[in-house]
């Protein structure tokens, strides 16, 4: 099965993966969390939903986002 | 479990100092992929620019050379005619390229020397705080154009690809952009393009890629996103200005 694994202390928050790239919509920048930069980080609501087809990781700048399969 | 995307090793694990939803990540991300995949990462040697990517010597896990503000092409003359092994790429902005290096680069391409130029197009100067550049937008609201630039007083924007294809020389020059995953892919293929055109002795190649630049746009990154849709590539159409690969030359 593949899964997103975002990597907070790298994630930037600038919710270029949130906004509805995501097929299976599953990544929403979290508003609980803060990382040691400041910012929010995206986050993955449910794993399982995950179709690994790498939109996310394509469009973010850092990338601080994982994909296994 | 296998890992199908993540942080390529042409990339250091510097954590890039860009803003917050800015295009150069995802470039430098594509170059680092191709540096791997192509094989020519031990033989390359990149020119970071004057501008936000200054610092590209820092990310990239290459050999890499820092010029004075817009001398890239000609440095990578340099490089290219005295190591001509070695794979050169020139990393360029637009304030960098269109402005102070615009004498460079309009020779580079009609010499068709063989180097590969990835010029990052966000139609205003990042570093230095968001002042107008010449690939400013009319209308364009900057911080040396509070009103918008005005046509009459500042003229029109350069569109370099355009502005190149022109002239005989270039081999490929190519207009992409990096806002949404389709656009990412063309500018996948393109700078891929660029380097196997250089690996195979074919000539000039340079990739024009519009990128977001929310802070100095004053928008969010989604809204920068949008923005580059509605606005940037209407002005800037996409595609190929010039490849002589299909044109059989």
């Amino acid at each position: 099965m593949p899964h997103v694994k975002i990597l907070e202390e790298v994630c930037k928050g600038c919710g270029l993966c949130c906004d509805g790239i995501c097929p299976v919509n599953i990544l929403i920048l979290s508003p609980g969390r803060i990382n040691s930069n400041g910012y929010h980080p995206a986050e993955v609501t449910d794993n399982s939903k995950c179709i690994g087809c790498g939109y996310c990781f394509k469009v973010c700048p850092e990338p601080a986002i994982e994909i296994y399969k | 479990m296998q890992q199908i995307f993540g942080r390529p090793q042409g990339l250091t694990d510097v954590l890039q100092r860009y803003c917050p939803g800015c295009g150069h990540g995802v470039v430098h991300r594509i170059i680092g992929e191709l540096l791997v995949k192509l094989n020519i990462r031990e033989r390359t040697v990149g020119i970071a620019p004057v501008g936000c990517s200054v610092f590209a010597d820092e990310y990239f896990n290459c050999d890499m050379i820092q010029p004075p503000h817009g001398r890239g092409p000609a440095v990578s003359t340099g490089i290219k005619r005295t190591r001509p092994n070695c794979i050169v790429f020139s990393y360029q902005g637009d304030g960098d390229l269109a402005a102070i290096g615009t004498a460079e680069i309009v020779h580079a391409a009609a010499r068709n020397e063989n180097i590969t130029v990835i010029f990052i197009n966000n139609a205003i100067f990042g570093m230095t705080g968001g002042q107008m550049a010449p690939t400013t937008l009319p209308g364009m609201r900057s911080t040396t154009s509070v009103q918008g630039r005005d046509i009459k007083k500042q003229g029109y924007p350069i569109k370099v690809c355009e502005l190149l294809a022109g002239l005989d020389g270039p081999y490929y020059l190519v207009r992409t952009a990096v806002n949404t995953p389709k656009n990412v892919i063309a500018t996948e293929k393109a700078i891929k393009n660029a380097f196997v055109n250089q690996v195979d002795n074919k000539g000039f190649s340079l990739v024009e890629i519009l990128s977001m630049c929310p802070t100095n746009w004053g928008m969010t990154p989604v809204q920068a996103k949008k923005w580059t849709d509605e606005s940037m590539i209407k002005y800037y159409p996409l595609g190929e200005y010039r490849n002589r690969a299909k044109e059989g030359k």
